[in-house]
Parts: structure tokens; sequence; C-alpha cells
């Protein structure tokens, strides 16, 4: 009734080929923005910022850049706890090394950093394909952990191997550290997140995401009618690098602000991310945080409710926590294959046409 | 699907609101995942300790206890979802058991005001409580550990052993990293020969470290392991016939469950410690009484007697006694988390006192003030007895080498004050 097409007249091409065709769905797009922008950070508290929040804003952020480059371009990666790595160690170094920088500068330059390092181990893909190619990047994984752990220089020669977050600001606003204050935190990440959402948006509906979209689906007739594989594919683990560099610099500089890297960024962290695209739906913006929505609250959501309102004991709310989460992901996997996603766009359709569907 | 599971946990955290009036203990525990056979017990004894001043005395100075227990699973990322739930409950002190949550919480307790206990563990620097004001590692940290062992290696080998080889199999974590830079220090000192052998996490996988000790034959072996890494590694020892007795743990890879499994080739083990061991305490028995009789115990009450155990009762009982003294000093029963600091500042740990808590003779007697946050550093050592299974103290607590300790902790925790801009000061 509300969500349909008709009366909303396109007379531009712009008009045409926007995010949200339909009226209803731009609203609630601004709304959310607002709400987000507008709202939240007035309400915010530590514990939803530091518990929930943020944790799925910079997840999202992951599951974006996973997304280009599984979901769009069909490279499949078991690497991304790496690529977080080295985002979060450049952005160590550079907040070291460079105090008085703006944090904007330095998680963007991490990105950076991360989406060369990601360019570099996605070279094997020129030449190897499917599971050939997730072990490569496991190795990947693997090498990046163990250098981290290896070499004292990029953990500024510390006595633990840890690394910590110094308090560095943004326009004078103190993002990082221990006195930062919820809002501060939860808005310059919300910020990364608008920011990477959007520009992933714009380079899957154009050239680029097209040229990774026909690499997805056939590598040789993309190379027929024209795709440049090589630059496809390096494109496709650049930018989505420079995603994963940005979460993880965020991921440690401002949701953790102490990591240590086997535990932080060890393969449960690829898996994690993994699985956020998987059960969010490959090939999806939306499905990214979809996926990161879910598997963040969800165990959040479940001891709340075990531990707080049931009073069950702690070990045996974990113990079913694993039992539910991997459940659900199976029973997602077999009735919705494609996804949370799926699950939305189904839905759409099914408003498009209600109350009248035939 | 989102908004509807947001509403909901907003629901349940509202309705699981807080209750004020309570000394609120948080245990940030471990009971799932690799390391749960070393959180499990910690965590029984902490809470058990906690019930038994209730049922017993009725609370601490007439204010009833809560313990609220978070599951960690050992990760992070959990530790610090529980911190944050945990705080606005009015949280007195947190013990989170685990270095790398240590970490994290050390910067996050100072800027809320709520003092930090890392018994054995965490950063070691902490224990200058000039740059740390809220974290507190007394009565040993690993730095003392590091220096228990090379000193009892030094005693059983008559005050020399240069040019002996000692091998470190060590977790690969901030946990295991830690006693190396000590170790360096003491082989220059005392020209021993130092090989470190990182083991990844969990630490199922050891077959190349052991393997290459195999192949280098030292003299001894120096485990900083924790969870299932412990029980692996000796298992492993055992495998390649390396003599246990040449073989030592931290206090942390010294519990039952670690030398159980290797059985009687695990005979002559070695294992730091810096309290002592067994169930013959007065204090079992009022738990066996008020707590695991009466059904309130937080395990299935099989654990009391456990090195690990005692040493979860050992944390409650000198939070609780640091409380005591806050309440003295600020003459209210009903303390915050600011005064809890004081009082584990001016905390004072005494035989007399340890006695009339039915402990005599279970740690050291130590002063903490302001400029020493970590007791005294007195480290025994106890060993493995496979056939009767139990761990007996062998050598009695004996301070470590403070000098090469004392030197590296001002530089450490200088490097975090010249880092983070904290001006070191007692107040």
């Amino acid at each position: 009734m509300f969500y349909r097409e008709a009366g909303d007249f396109k007379v531009s091409y712009q008009q045409d080929s926007q995010t949200f065709p339909i009226k209803f769905d731009r609203y609630r797009y601004y709304a959310v923005m607002a709400f987000a922008f507008l709202v939240i950070p007035f309400v915010i508290n530590d514990y939803w910022a530091n518990a929930i929040l943020l944790p799925f804003l910079i997840y999202a952020i992951a599951a974006i850049g996973l997304n280009i480059l599984v979901g769009y371009c069909g490279q499949v990666s078991l690497g991304t706890g790496g690529f977080m790595a080295v985002g979060a160690y450049a952005c160590y170094k550079l907040m070291t090394a460079f105090p008085e920088v703006s944090m904007i500068v330095h998680v963007l330059l991490s990105g950076g950093i991360t989406a060369i390092v990601c360019v570099a181990f996605g070279l094997p893909s020129l030449r190897i394909k499917g599971f050939y190619l997730a072990v490569a990047t496991l190795a990947a994984q693997f090498f990046l952990v163990w250098l981290f752990n290896r070499v004292p220089w990029f953990y500024n020669y510390s006595a633990s191997g840890q690394i910590n977050a110094p308090e560095r600001d943004v326009f004078g606003i103190i993002v990082t550290g221990p006195n930062a204050s919820a809002w501060a935190t939860y808005t310059f990440c919300l910020i990364f997140l608008t920011f990477c959402a959007l520009v992933a948006r714009n380079l899957t509906r154009g050239t680029i995401g097209r040229t990774w979209m026909a690499i997805r689906d056939m590598d040789i007739a993309a190379e027929i009618i024209g795709v440049n594989p090589l630059k496809a594919k390096l494109t496709a683990f650049a930018v989505s690098g420079f995603f994963i560099g940005i979460s993880g610099a965020l991921f440690f500089a401002v949701y953790l602000g102490a990591v240590e890297v086997g535990e932080a960024f060890g393969i449960t962290k690829s898996f994690l991310v993994l699985f956020m695209v998987i059960i969010g739906g490959l090939g999806s913006i939306f499905g990214s945080f979809a996926g990161a929505a879910f598997l963040v609250l969800l165990p959040v959501v479940l001891k709340v409710l075990g531990v707080d309102v049931l009073g069950w004991p702690t070990d045996i709310v974990a113990h079913f926590q694993l039992v539910i989460v991997g459940a659900l992901i199976v029973f997602f996997l077999i009735v919705e294959p494609h996804g949370l996603a799926q699950l939305w766009r189904v839905a759409k359709e099914k408003l498009r046409l209600w109350p009248f569907p035939h | 699907m989102k908004s509807k599971l947001m509403t909901l946990a907003l629901g349940a955290v509202m309705a699981a609101g807080p209750a004020m009036a309570d000394l609120v203990f948080p245990s940030l525990s471990y009971r799932t995942g690799p390391y749960a056979a070393g959180g499990i017990p910690f965590a029984d004894g902490y809470a058990d300790y906690f019930t038994l001043l209730n049922e017993r005395d009725g609370g601490i100075g007439g204010v009833k206890t809560r313990l609220l227990e978070c599951e960690t699973g050992y990760n992070t990322e959990k530790g610090v979802e529980c911190y944050e739930s945990t705080k606005g409950e009015g949280a007195l002190i947190y013990q989170p058991l685990s270095t790398g949550i240590t970490y994290q919480l050390i910067p996050k307790v100072t800027a809320d005001n709520i003092p930090l206990h890392t018994m054995g563990y965490g950063r070691t620097s902490a224990k200058n409580g000039e740059v740390f004001s809220h974290v507190f590692n007394y009565p040993a940290n690993y730095w003392d550990g590091a220096s228990g062992v090379v000193n009892y290696l030094l005693e059983a080998n008559g005050g020399d052993i240069k040019g002996k080889k000692i091998s470190l199999v060590y977790h690969n974590s901030a946990y295991g990293k830690e006693p190396i830079r000590t170790l360096e220090e003491l082989s220059k000192k005392h020209g021993f020969e130092l090989v470190a052998l990182p083991v990844d996490h969990p630490g199922q996988e050891q077959k190349s470290q052991w393997l290459q000790i195999r192949r280098d034959r030292p003299d001894y072996v120096v485990m900083w392991g924790w969870g299932v890494m412990n029980q692996v590694a000796i298992q492993e020892a055992a495998n390649i016939r390396y003599p246990m007795e040449n073989f030592i743990g931290v206090w942390w890879s010294g519990a039952e469950h670690d030398v159980l499994s290797a059985g009687d080739k695990a005979n002559g083990y070695k294992a730091v410690t810096f309290h002592n061991v067994g169930r013959d305490f007065p204090v079992f028995d009022d738990i066996q009484k008020h707590v695991v009789d009466k059904g309130l115990a937080a395990g299935a009450g099989d654990q009391i007697g456990n090195v690990l155990y005692n040493r979860g009762m050992y944390a409650a009982m000198l939070a609780a006694e640091a409380a005591k003294t806050a309440q003295e000093i600020h003459g209210t029963a009903d303390i915050t988390p600011a005064m809890m600091r004081d009082g584990m500042e001016a905390l004072v740990i005494d035989e007399a006192k340890m006695s009339a808590l039915g402990m005599p003779n279970f740690g050291p007697s130590f002063n903490v003030s302001c400029e020493n946050h970590g007791g005294p550093g007195l480290v025994g050592v106890t060993q493995w007895d496979a056939s009767s299974k139990t761990w007996s103290l062998i050598s009695d607590f004996k301070p470590t080498d403070g000098e090469v300790i004392g030197q590296l902790i001002a530089e450490d925790s200088g490097a975090y004050a010249s880092e983070n801009n904290i001006a070191p000061s007692c107040k």
C-alpha cells in the first residue's frame, strides 16, 4: 500500500538508478540515518557502546570488506583476521610515531597499508582458484599473525608483545583510550561505517563492481568479453583490504584498546567474519550489516536472557550459546541459503504487492 | 529483527537492574573453553569464600556480599563485555584471571576509578603504584616467579648455574612472554643459556618444541603454560623421558589436573607457588560446613584443596580483607570502589590475621603501600607426588632477586607512564 513504485515519478537518470527506488525505502533510510546520528549519540552509555554497538559497527565494516572479495568477486578468503591485524598494527605504529596527527588520517592510512598487503597476498589468485585460493589466504592468516608475534618492532619492543592504544583525538575530541566517551567512539565508528557502506555501494553498482561480478560468475567468459582479470581481482583485493584494514584499526584503537595478535586476530576471527558474510548474504551490502548484527547481538542477547533473566549458571549459558548459534547457522543455511539479505528481498517483494497479492 | 532483539536486550538489562547496598564482587570467570580446567576451580574457590562470609559472618562488616559471575571464556572481547555489564552495579574490584583481559582493563579501571587485583598474573610493572594507581598484583608477580625458579636452580646447584642450558616453554601470548625479559637479564647475571620455545594458543600442538628439547637436552625446562597446554607439555615431557625433577612450571602450570593425565610418569614435576597447598586448613572445614553441606557450593564441591581452588579462595580472602580495611578507614560499612582502592593500598596481612581466618601459614605476611602494589614477592616450590596424588611444598617461601626485578619494573612502568602521560606520584 505504502510500499510501492506507483506515483513516484523518475525524471532523470540519477533518480532512476538511485539506491532506494521506492519512496518508503528512501524515507526509512533517512530515518535510520537520522536516528543513528542524531538520537543514539545522546542516549548511549558505556555498556551499549562497548558491548553492542561498537563491535556491530566494526564487524559490519569488516563484513562489507570481505563481502566485496567473496560475495562480489568470488575470491574465497580466510585471511580476514590477519588483514585486520595488519590494520591494527599499522594504526598502532602510526599512532605512536605521529601522535599529533588526527585519528581519521591514521585509520585511513591503516586501511591503505592493509590494501597493499592484501594485494600482495592476492597475487596468487591470478593462478589459483576456489579452495586452493582459500588455502593460500589461510597461509596469509598464519604468516601475518606469526609476523606480528615474532618481530618486536611491530609492538614497539614491549615486554608482553601487547599493543596498547594511547589517547588520541579528532578535532580535540578524544576517541581512543579509556577516557573516550561512549558517544565519541560510537560516532567515530559510525562515520567510518557510513563512508565504507556508501563507497562499497557505489563501487559495486558501477563498472568496477560489474567486472568483479563478471569474474565471479565465470572468469573465462568475463575475459572473453574484455574484462581484465588481473585488474578486476586485484582491485577487489585492494578495496576489500582497505575496508578490513579500517575495521582492524578501529577494532584495536577504539573498541578494545589493547590487543594481543594471536588472541584477537586468530583464525577464529577470519571464520567469524566469513560466517557474517555467509549468513548475511553473499553479494549484498545489507547482508553484511545483517550478518554482523546477527552474530554480534545473538550471544549478548542469549547471555542476558540466560544469566540475568533466567538466572542460569554462566557456564551452562555459555555452552547453550554455542549450541543455539550453531543450530541457527545450520537452520539459516538450510532454509535460506542466500542469507538474511534474501529474506529481506523476499519481504520487500511481498510488501510491494501487499495487500493485493494477485 | 535487529530492533526487536535490541528491545528484548534492553528490557532484560532493565529487568536485571541494580540492587544497591550489597558489596558487589564480580567474578570474570571461565568455565568453558580450552582454559576451563584452570578457570573452574579458581572461580569455585572465589565464589565459595564469599558464600562462606555471607553464611558464617553475615557478610563483611555486616553488609552481605554479592557475587556477579560473568563468563569470559578467556576471551578479551567477552571480558570487555563482562566488565561493561558489571561495572554499573557497583563492582568493587575486578580479578579477571587473564593477562589479556588485564591489559584491556588497566586503562579502563583507572578511568572508572575501580581497583583491579591481578594476583600472580597481569602486567608485572603494575607493582609500581606511583604509575598504576588502581592496579595491584600482590603478593607476587611473574618476574618474582621467574626469579624464584632461577633461585631454586641456583640453590640446587650450589649457587652456580654457569653454562647450564635452560629451555623456556611458553604460551605464545602476553602471559607467556612476560617472564622472558627477566629470564634474559638473569641469564646474563648468572651465565646460563636460555632457549625460548613458544607454543601457540591453545597449546595442544607441541611436538616440534619437545623434539627440539629432545635434541638440545637442556639441563632444565621451565614452563609458562595455562589450560590444556600444561597437560600436553607434561605428557610430551614424559614421552621423551625428560627427567621430571628438572621440569619446573610457573604457578599457573602446577595444579592437579595438569599432572593427573600423565599418571605416574608425572611424578617429581615441580612448580613454583606463592601460597600454600593442600586442604589442612581450618577454613576448609568451615567451607565444608557452611557452604558445601548446605548445598551452596559454586561447583560440585569436589575441588576443595585443589591448588587453584585454594588460589581462588586466597584471592577472595585478600579482596574481603581489603574491603574490611576500607570499611575501617572510611568508617562506613557500605564502601564504594574508590574506598576499596584505599583499602587495598593500606592492606596489612600478617600471620595473626591469617590464623584468625583459619589459614595459618597459608601465604606470606605483607603490607601494601602506594610505592609497592606488589607485596614481597616470596616464592616457594612445590613438587608432585604421583603415588599419593598430592602437591607438597619442598622449598619454603624465599625472597627473589629484587635488584634485577626492581630495575625492570622501573623501566617498564616508566615507559607506560610516558606513553600515557602519567606523572608518577603518591598522593
